[in-house]
């Protein structure tokens, strides 16, 4: 019953989206090898059913499209949703009922939330810099080595950065909190170091 | 005329409505309100200028703070955000600096693309603020005008021989190949076998990994066409990229190291005595600087696996840091006036790394090619703006201009010439704050209604000059990447201002 429903969903969300699927070939996670639906990876994530890692992977697309309103409709079975909470820059907390599957950024695009994407998910800057809460960073999986790098380049980097167009939500990070840096006034004024360019 | 609040709140009766909530309050007493939407320019379109206003459009909405019948309140109107810029086409270094084989960076098209289709923001491009129309003239016109037009400019290594054919500025060769009109005369001669870089940061490897890409793969970018055919022929067959400092004194970032050392077809040469003593000093350093250096150490020091070690074999190209060395003169060759080396001073590091001091030996090295790749500098716009020539800065307190009301700045300008986009991303929203503080606080006074772009267009058109507006450069970017389409290219650039305009008038 719930699987059959969550077929009917996950189509449902296929052909939502199927006007848009990307093209492979030029997709940058593809070509670094580390799209999560790429059949190397298809066989390492083998604890996911294909019906998700479907969901994922057209939600994980580069900068093609955002999710589309439509796409939680009230039949979701409770066992896709993922509750998070993102705090913004001025410390107010917007607690997000998402699904399994969703993108960080472009969840917080859908709320409305001020996460800037500037590469559009493509590793090729660091806007979209979150902090993790402690309780889940280590649920993530490792940061492939180009989110690192890019990571490296962020201001106030801490122990629990990641970028938020990477991390994909999975059941058991229900309850995650992604804080937003705040961008202090005084940023320039205490001690800055110039980037390099 | 464009006020979104109705004409009646200008004067002393309150009668406002409040579109996002539906609701009409009636109230009287003590009120303080702006009259009129604040119109603010902005000066540049670059990543600074287009995050400057993204910010400004989106937190100046129509608000409610609090009221009730007897009560103050106090509105933000919507501010209306003009952008100029001196070229037809906008996005400054977006489109003029990145590398050509970094698209994904040039994806923040898109955001400001949506930011520039907002019905306050309005660009006006082929308008060169301080010669068209002057800061002052704009300062009369707007309540607020925003200097984001970065660093034009370029230090100069200040040495003998820095004329001579064959030298460039990194500013410039990287305009060249990325079809800045201004730059399209370079004509770089690539027929010599080694290549010289000054200055060790990303701009330093972004121009090596343009000399010494396969062109297979450069032939996929927007490159321009004629960068594609002087790379065809080029024999350069070897890139010393150099540094005052050491090894943990580098300015460049992991990404670019990286495809350095993954470029096909080419193998690393450095200097091991160069990197004495930096393993050790690894311990207690921030993780950014820690992996650079580690992955530079692995490169330089390593003895690589069996296969790395065929493919270094086989390598036609090769590319090495040099470090500790500062040029003192570029040497010519007399008769033809082009330069055949550069003598470079060899240094010693004092005070931690923080000062190279010369030694007194110096060693030549040959080369055909020199670019020196020191850093950008902001240039001043107009004698009425305050500009501090030794940091080569528009002087500032948190993007305010000293001692000028109404006048800010964001990124380069703000800040000098460092800084990723997300960098000056920060910096430009944090300009965008002080300046709606001002606003809000009363410093900047917007109660007074201004003319804004209508003032600045009647001015333009008596002077004759032709503004391009957003959807003008979208007709340019059609033509370009229609161009680019028959080679296979996301766009073939066009290469000056008379051709863009050409199809701005069509």
């Amino acid at each position: 019953m719930a699987a059959s429903a969550a077929v009917r969903s996950s189509m449902g969300l296929t052909l939502r989206l199927s006007r848009v699927i990307p093209v492979c070939s030029t997709c940058p996670l593809y070509r670094l090898n580390i799209c999560g639906n790429s059949a190397a990876s298809l066989q390492r994530r083998g604890s996911f059913d294909s019906i998700r890692t479907i969901n994922r992977h057209l939600q994980t697309s580069i900068g093609l499209y955002q999710i589309e309103e439509g796409s939680s409709n009230a039949e979701d079975p409770d066992d896709y949703v993922v509750n998070i909470v993102y705090i913004d820059r001025s410390g107010q907390r917007i607690p997000v009922k998402a699904k399994v599957g969703d993108n960080v950024l472009y969840l917080a695009h859908k709320h409305g939330i001020d996460l800037e994407g500037a590469c559009e998910a493509s590793l090729a800057c660091s806007t979209c810099q979150v902090y993790v809460s402690d309780a889940h960073f280590d649920k993530l999986p490792e940061p492939v080595e180009r989110e690192d790098d890019m990571l490296d380049m962020a201001p106030m980097l801490q122990e629990n950065s990641r970028l938020g167009c990477q991390i994909i939500l999975t059941p058991e990070l229900d309850g995650m909190e992604l804080t937003l840096p705040k961008v202090t006034r005084n940023f320039y004024v205490d001690g800055h170091v110039p980037k390099p360019h | 005329m464009s006020c979104s609040v109705p004409h009646r709140l200008c004067c002393s009766s309150v009668i406002i409505s409040v579109y996002s909530a539906g609701v009409i309050v009636r109230g009287s007493g003590k009120a303080f309100f702006a009259s009129c939407n604040p119109k603010i320019c902005v000066v540049g379109s670059g990543p600074a200028g287009f995050y400057t206003a993204q910010h400004l459009i989106k937190v100046c909405r129509l608000h409610v703070v609090s009221f009730s019948a007897f009560s103050s309140f106090q509105a933000r109107q919507d501010a209306e955000v003009d952008i100029y810029e001196r070229l037809p086409v906008p996005f400054g270094l977006v489109r003029f600096g990145v590398a050509p084989d970094h698209p994904e960076v040039k994806n923040v098209i898109n955001t400001f693309t949506q930011t520039a289709k907002q019905s306050r923001c309005s660009f006006y491009g082929n308008v060169n603020v301080g010669k068209d129309v002057s800061i002052e003239e704009l300062q009369q016109a707007y309540h607020a005008v925003v200097l984001s037009y970065g660093a034009e400019g370029n230090r100069t290594m200040g040495v003998p021989g820095e004329q001579l054919a064959g030298v460039y500025s990194a500013q410039n060769f990287v305009g060249w190949y990325n079809g800045l009109p201004s730059c399209q005369e370079l004509n770089p001669d690539l027929s010599c076998e080694t290549a010289v870089i000054l200055g060790q940061g990303n701009v330093a490897l972004d121009i090596a990994r343009i000399l010494l890409s396969p062109v297979d793969i450069l032939k996929k970018t927007d490159i321009t066409q004629p960068t594609l055919e002087a790379l065809e022929r080029s024999q350069i067959r070897n890139v010393l990229i150099i540094g005052r400092r050491g090894p943990l004194q580098i300015a460049c970032t992991i990404k670019e190291l990286r495809e350095m050392v993954n470029l096909p077809d080419t193998r690393p040469e450095m200097v091991a005595a160069d990197f004495n003593g930096v393993a050790e000093a690894l311990k207690d350093v921030p993780r950014p600087r820690k992996r650079l250096t580690e992955l530079m150490l692995k490169t330089a020091l390593d003895t690589p696996g069996e296969k790395e070690q065929e493919r270094r074999n086989k390598a036609s190209r090769s590319w090495g840091f040099r470090f500790f060395r500062s040029p003192v003169e570029v040497l010519g060759d007399p008769d033809s006036m082009r330069v055949v080396g550069i003598r470079l001073a060899v240094n010693r590091l004092e005070v931690d790394g923080a000062r190279a001091v010369l030694t007194g030996e110096v060693e030549d090295v040959k080369c055909g090619l020199v670019i020196s790749s020191i850093g950008y500098k902001s240039v001043p716009i107009d004698p009425s703006v305050p500009f501090d020539s030794r940091k080569a800065i528009v002087p500032n307190n948190m993007g305010r201009v000293q001692h000028v009301s109404g006048l800010y700045c964001s990124g380069w300008l703000k800040t000098g010439p460092t800084g990723v986009i997300a960098t000056t991303m920060n910096n430009s929203f944090d300009t965008a704050r002080s300046l709606v503080e001002d606003i809000d606080s009363g410093t900047l006074d917007v109660s007074i209604s201004k003319p804004g772009s209508q003032s600045i267009s009647a001015l333009l058109e008596k002077r004759g000059v032709k503004p391009v507006s957003f959807s003008d450069w979208e007709k340019i970017d059609n033509a370009e990447m229609k161009k680019g389409e028959a080679s296979g290219k996301p766009r073939e650039k066009l290469l000056s201002v008379e051709e863009m305009l050409r199809v701005v008038q069509t």
